[in-house]
């Protein structure tokens, strides 16, 4: 079975949707959402509404920093983050809060787990950087795969018993093995404020029958979004790192 | 985890145990049955014992990772793996054959089945090449000489470009063959394909000489000598070896990975081209006295010795071009507009190799009883138009070599040469249409059609002008 994994969609509408294309074309039977819907972006209702929609259809979700931020404020954020989400915080309605509200911080699901930042005390957003990261992530946890996001960077670490785990990048669009004998980290890249130099939108394909997972890269309008966190009156560096994907 | 006995007669998820072929200190390796499947298989199950070393679920791992996604006929075909939690194995094609290792009980070998061996290790490295895969661990045992050609098994070190390199967390230990193993990967770098060609020119060494190009060293220390001392040369221990064969051996054991072959393609195409390898003069040993002082102080890094890798300069163009030209009429424009086209190729890549192909008409050379006088000294004629043609190039001796050939079928002639010699872009003429051309079919549009690489079609803009009138064209 193919689960499509999103993450760190960060209220990019055209990002979002280029994804659900592909994703519908993928034929994805399940859709699992790692966390921070919204933040950054200038479309945190349009997307907490289109999660809503997806999670009464089965999909898992998950909380992220900035979903829990524009609910209690931006405590701990850089400056950049902070005006973002007393933007966002201000554009959220009533019910789109009690959604976000209600999401749990990681799920589990037979031997994967499912978290925003590091199965390492979900909540205190660490970020999976790292092979210390991974290792301190698959300590504190007894699943064989954790699927994470909050770095906007796609890893993953390969852990065998014991030893330092190894890191590797995984290439655009070519399936990764997760072998049998490791326990693995995947961190999946953010479908709309990619970090890795690549400003094409990023969600992973995990197929449970082959074990493998598949970085998948979706170009989609940037011009659009970008124009449209400057009007909205946003920190125009926002839309910048987009065009870089940094 | 496994409680079941390995034994004759014993069955693993429908594969049956028929007889033990051998037991490394990784694996042991069953001759199996499997009614799903005709084609006879064996079964390697790693030897995992509670407290083992982890080398060898690294090796398994790798094996099936890498194994499971290559395919032709130069390795063994993969057929399933087992679950790690109940019995690990991987069941993959049985091949039949003599190892070269077999062969090394009569070396040193007459050169010609030195050149044979080498030619099709080498076929072999280019397709699992191409297919992103370094061996990393080239070894006579690891090389079997079926009749379908040359097939390269275990692949518990190799390295797919495009996956995680399981391996590096058990770098602590040099991994590779002492006695074969490239200076870079005694470095711990496992990326480089070309590290496979110096294993070959290692084997080469070996089945030319007899001896062992590097003993067979135990320590890190001795591992690293081969980063500073070479062997001695293979002529020195054997002269029946010839000079062409010496300079493919010691290019594919150069320390630095920029003077070493960039591409298993061009190792085989001057093992199948001897004439045509450039002999140098063998090197002085180095001055005198005062010089070997001076080089005793001389700490060079050992990353700068190896050089750049191979693999990086491929994405900037092929490795051997083929520029098949017409001279049947002399010089013209179109054999120029080739000229200019394969002088862009060539260039993009400062260590490709570049092939000219001629081919002489067979009814061109006439009466049987006189074509052996004439028919040398056409092809003699066309080999000194084919070098004049190429002259403004100016690519050293060791880039270009020189091909007349003689064929009824043009066509047919460039794409035998192509798939002999591993040809990766063809450059070839196409000439205006005229009724004669329509009638017989063009020799590029045919190369067009069936090259197993990108082909370069050349034409002459005016070319068709001039063929429908030359009262049209400009004055």
């Amino acid at each position: 079975m193919l689960t499509a994994i999103l993450t760190d969609i960060h209220a990019n509408r055209e990002a979002f949707d280029a994804v659900m294309k592909a994703v519908a074309a993928s034929g994805a039977a399940r859709i699992v959402l790692l966390g921070d819907l919204v933040g950054y972006g200038p479309d945190p209702g349009y997307i907490v509404e289109r999660a809503a929609e997806l999670a009464a259809r089965g999909a898992l979700m998950i909380r992220g920093n900035h979903d829990d931020a524009a609910l209690t404020g931006p405590a701990g954020m850089s400056e950049l983050a902070r005006d973002a989400i007393l933007w966002t915080s201000e554009q959220l309605a009533q019910d789109h809060r009690d959604f976000l509200r209600g999401l749990p911080l990681s799920a589990e699901d037979g031997a994967l787990l499912f978290v925003h930042d590091s199965a390492d005390q979900p909540g205190r957003w660490h970020y999976v950087h790292d092979v210390e990261a991974a290792s301190r992530c698959l300590a504190a946890s007894t699943a064989r795969t954790v699927f994470c996001g909050h770095t906007h960077v796609p890893l993953i670490f390969y852990a065998l018993r014991g030893n330092t785990p190894v890191r590797f990048a995984p290439l655009d669009g070519v399936a990764a093995p997760l072998p049998a004998a490791r326990r693995h980290v995947v961190v999946v890249g953010s479908v709309g404020q990619p970090r890795d130099g690549n400003p094409a939108a990023c969600f992973a394909l995990f197929d449970d029958d082959a074990a493998e997972v598949t970085m998948v890269r979706v170009p989609y309008d940037v011009e659009r979004t970008a124009a449209r966190i400057e009007a909205a009156g946003l920190p125009p560096w926002l839309g910048m790192r987009l065009r870089i994907g940094r | 985890m496994r409680t079941q006995r390995l034994e004759a007669g014993a069955e693993i998820d429908g594969f049956r145990l028929v007889e033990r072929l051998g037991k490394g200190g990784m694996a042991s390796v069953w001759r199996t049955e499997h009614p799903d499947h005709t084609l006879p298989l064996v079964l390697k199950i790693p030897l995992l014992d509670p407290g083992e070393d982890v080398s060898v679920i690294i090796g398994y791992e790798t094996e099936e990772m890498v194994l499971k996604r290559l395919s032709g006929p130069h390795v063994p075909r993969f057929i399933a793996s087992g679950d790690l939690a109940r019995t690990p194995y991987i069941a993959m094609e049985f091949v039949a054959g003599e190892s070269v290792a077999d062969r090394l009980a009569g070396a040193p070998l007459q050169h010609d089945a030195v050149a044979a061996i080498a030619a099709g290790i080498a076929r072999a490295l280019v397709s699992i090449h191409r297919q992103k895969v370094a061996h990393l661990d080239l070894k006579p045992e690891n090389v079997i000489l079926n009749p379908r050609g040359t097939v390269l098994i275990d692949f518990g070190l190799a390295r797919h470009a495009e996956l995680p390199d399981l391996l590096t967390e058990d770098m602590n230990v040099i991994k590779g063959s002492p006695a074969y193993m490239a200076p870079e990967q005694v470095l711990g770098i496992r990326s480089d394909p070309a590290s496979d060609i110096f294993a070959l020119g290692s084997i080469l060494y070996q089945l030319a000489t007899g001896e062992e190009p590097f003993g067979r060293p135990t320590t890190t220390a001795g591992m690293r000598r081969r980063l500073y001392h070479a062997p001695p040369p293979p002529r020195s221990l054997n002269g029946n070896v010839p000079r062409w064969l010496q300079a493919v051996i010691v290019k594919c054991m150069e320390v630095d990975r920029g003077r070493r072959y960039a591409d298993a393609a061009e190792v085989l195409f001057d093992l199948t081209h001897p004439d045509q390898v450039p002999v140098a003069a063998p090197a002085k040993p180095k001055g005198g006295w005062l010089d070997r002082l001076a080089g005793l102080f001389a700490r060079p890094d050992d990353r700068a010795l190896i050089g750049r890798s191979a693999a990086s300069r491929g994405a900037f163009g092929p490795t051997i071009v083929l520029a098949a030209v017409d001279l049947a009429t002399g010089a013209e424009p179109l054999a120029a507009a080739v000229l200019a086209e394969t002088a862009r190729l060539v260039s993009s890549r400062p260590d490709s190799r570049l092939a000219c192909l001629s081919v002489l008409k067979g009814e061109a050379l006439g009466l049987p009883e006189v074509a052996d006088e004439a028919g040398r000294s056409l092809f003699v004629e066309r080999l000194v138009t084919l070098k004049h043609w190429a002259r403004p190039l100016d690519l050293p001796e060791e880039r270009i070599s020189f091909h007349v050939i003689e064929a009824t079928d043009p066509a047919d002639a460039i794409l035998a040469f192509c798939e002999h010699n591993e040809v990766g872009h063809i450059v070839v003429g196409a000439r205006g249409s005229s009724a004669l051309r329509r009638h017989l079919g063009s020799v590029s549009a045919k190369v067009v059609a069936e090259a197993p690489c990108s082909v370069s079609v050349v034409r002459v803009k005016n070319a068709a002008a001039d063929n429908a009138g030359a009262d049209r064209a400009p004055r």
